[in-house]
């Protein structure tokens, strides 16, 4: 692709964090993503964006300058009120365009990776998946961008030297937030939505938000996930009272999943989701490679197992030999007991 | 209706070698099969083809010996392959794959859907997909996990979110990526197998394509692998915990406690 000369580089400045909305609401990963673009902003001396696309955001303005961002950009129209991707990046381009950020962030998830791919190929940008790690080069000025390869394996450290503006996802609870300052005030920008941005290519007929689960996967700090040993979905029930007793989520093994035990969504790793919480409890989970690509880099691995010689076993910080069954329910009773 | 399936053929194992100059992936030398995902979207291909009636055709960019997913796929029931390759096309990274793809898309021609795996297992970007569609400048709909409507003018699909999922409909031509949940792919019979053999599968170069050669390759792409290490280390020790459940409960849960993590 054609680079951007030196003299087109330069005129883009300014630090964006893309908000992740749900239900007009500003999702906490956004508070995140907002911490680690401070710092990035500091050391470029340049000002810190915060771009919000949805129906009802501009009641956000105010966390989003509690949070640290200088500018909130705001783009607040009821045909946002459902994920049209295609709508997010026409708009998203357009913004671009007007205001050229150097760099641009946004979250690692479903609908940050839906859109910004777009949005990146259609601005002629660089744009790394899923990083861990965001800085500046003292040299260059680039920005660099660390992620995961194969699994979690191996961790490659990507620049975009030639095109503006530099474009990364980051998974969620991989950054920190700044504490909310009330006190902290910024300046607001309102834009629209052009005629034959929104709709053009789908509509969205239905959304349905999982009440039953209200920690996802992705956002949860404590995640216990069950494999081939919970036997069973009764054995799951056992589980989610551990998970709903230190608020997280369940995940599961693709073992339990195939066999109808827990739904696809709750899948932890190659065929499901990467997770990256503080604490994982893994119950009856041997640790086939492809489940442990999914989960290594949690903080803090719990195994609970009957087999004392398992790879989950092995990799665990902590290892418990015994029965799910007897464990987990004398762990509610421990837990209880303050 | 014609349908493209891209396929991406991917290190079966885990055990990656980055080559020292590119730090790119080094696959020559290591069993390469088809990337999981994508047997999902060829078989919903394949049910799209039963049901309304449809052309099928499997694609992938790869090294001459990729031609081995495109014949999986046949044997499953696409009804041609085409590969693309070219050293032109060596260290492209998502946005010049995309370009490239998008190219081959516009070779075949009337192409109405192109279905891909949500990502590859190696890569595990998602970014190929929607940049297909950004670089046809077509719809998307990425995780999905149903298409319960099929007919000739659009469809509805359901998009998987962390936080439940929505519906939407579309209408074609569109590119959609998908998740597992979407259906169970068939297991390829001996005869499809051994047919699938015999097929002429079509090496098309980045001139064939009409590709633009300042948009592929590693000068064509706009990231940069600078550095590659291991990633930090895990663990030093396993802290083993043995006993009655009682006692396991209670030295887990001060274990826990201790380190401020319930």
């Amino acid at each position: 692709m054609l680079a951007n000369t030196p003299a087109l580089r330069a005129e883009y400045r300014n630090v964006w964090v893309v908000a992740e909305v749900s239900g007009g609401k500003v999702q906490k990963v956004t508070w995140e993503l907002l911490g680690a673009a401070r710092r990035l902003a500091d050391a470029r001396s340049c000002e810190l964006w915060c771009v919000a696309l949805g129906d009802g955001v501009s009641k956000e303005t105010a966390a989003i300058h509690g949070y640290g961002a200088d500018v909130a950009l705001i783009v607040d129209d009821s045909r946002l009120a459902r994920f049209d991707d295609e709508a997010e990046a026409a708009a998203l381009v357009r913004l671009i365009g007007k205001y050229r950020p150097e760099i641009l962030v946004c979250a690692a998830t479903t609908r940050g990776r839906a859109l910004i791919p777009r949005v990146a190929v259609t601005s002629n940008s660089g744009l790394t998946a899923d990083c861990t790690g965001l800085a500046i080069d003292p040299e260059s000025g680039d920005l660099l961008q660390t992620r995961p390869a194969f699994g979690g394996n191996i961790m490659a450290t990507i620049r975009s030297a030639n095109h503006r503006p530099q474009m990364a996802t980051v998974r969620p609870r991989v950054m920190n937030a700044l504490d909310f300052d009330p006190a902290r005030k910024g300046q607001s920008i309102s834009e629209g939505l052009l005629e034959g941005e929104s709709g053009a290519f789908k509509t969205v007929l239905e959304v349905f938000h999982d009440e039953e689960n209200p920690v996802n996967l992705s956002d949860a700090r404590f995640i216990v996930a069950g494999g081939r040993g919970v036997k069973g979905a009764e054995g799951f029930k056992l589980l989610r009272k551990l998970a709903d007793a230190v608020g997280g989520a369940v995940g599961a093994s693709r073992a339990a999943v195939d066999s109808g035990w827990v739904p696809y969504n709750h899948q932890v790793g190659q065929t499901g989701q990467t997770v990256q919480a503080t604490v994982y409890v893994a119950c009856g989970i041997s640790g086939q490679i492809q489940h442990l690509v999914g989960m290594q880099s949690c903080d803090y691995i719990v195994a609970i197992d009957k087999n004392p010689d398992t790879p989950m076993m092995r990799l665990a910080d902590a290892a418990v030999v015994g029965d799910l069954y007897e464990i987990i329910p004398a762990m509610l009773a421990e837990l209880a007991r303050t | 209706m014609k349908i493209v399936v891209c396929i991406k053929q991917v290190p079966a194992t885990s055990d990656a070698k980055i080559d020292p100059e590119t730090k790119r992936i080094v696959r020559e030398g290591i069993k390469a099969v088809t990337n999981p995902f994508d047997a999902y979207a060829l078989e919903e291909a394949v049910r799209i083809k039963e049901r309304l009636g449809a052309e099928v055709i499997a694609l992938t960019m790869g090294p001459p010996r990729a031609d081995m997913v495109l014949r999986e796929a046949i044997a499953v029931g696409a009804d041609r392959g085409i590969l693309l390759s070219d050293r032109a096309f060596g260290g492209s990274d998502t946005w010049a794959t995309s370009y490239a793809l998008s190219k081959a898309v516009e070779r075949i021609g009337g192409v109405d859907l192109v279905l891909c795996g949500k990502q590859a297992i190696d890569g595990d970007t998602a970014q190929v997909g929607p940049g297909i569609a950004a670089q046809l400048g077509w719809a998307q709909a990425t995780y999905v996990m149903a298409m319960p409507q099929v007919d000739e003018g659009s469809f509805t699909a359901k998009r998987m979110h962390e936080d439940g999922w929505d519906l939407c409909r579309i209408a074609f031509p569109a590119v959609v990526t998908v998740v597992k949940d979407l259906n169970q792919p068939r297991i390829p019979t001996l005869k499809g197998r051994l047919a699938a053999q015999k097929v002429e599968i079509p090496t098309w170069t980045a001139a064939d394509v009409g590709a633009d050669l300042s948009k592929i390759g590693l000068d064509g792409s706009p990231t940069r692998v600078v550095k590659t290490e291991p990633p930090p280390a895990r663990n030093k020790e396993t802290l083993r915990i043995e006993g009655s459940a009682a006692d396991c409960a209670a030295a887990l849960v001060r274990e826990l406690r201790q380190k401020s993590l319930v």
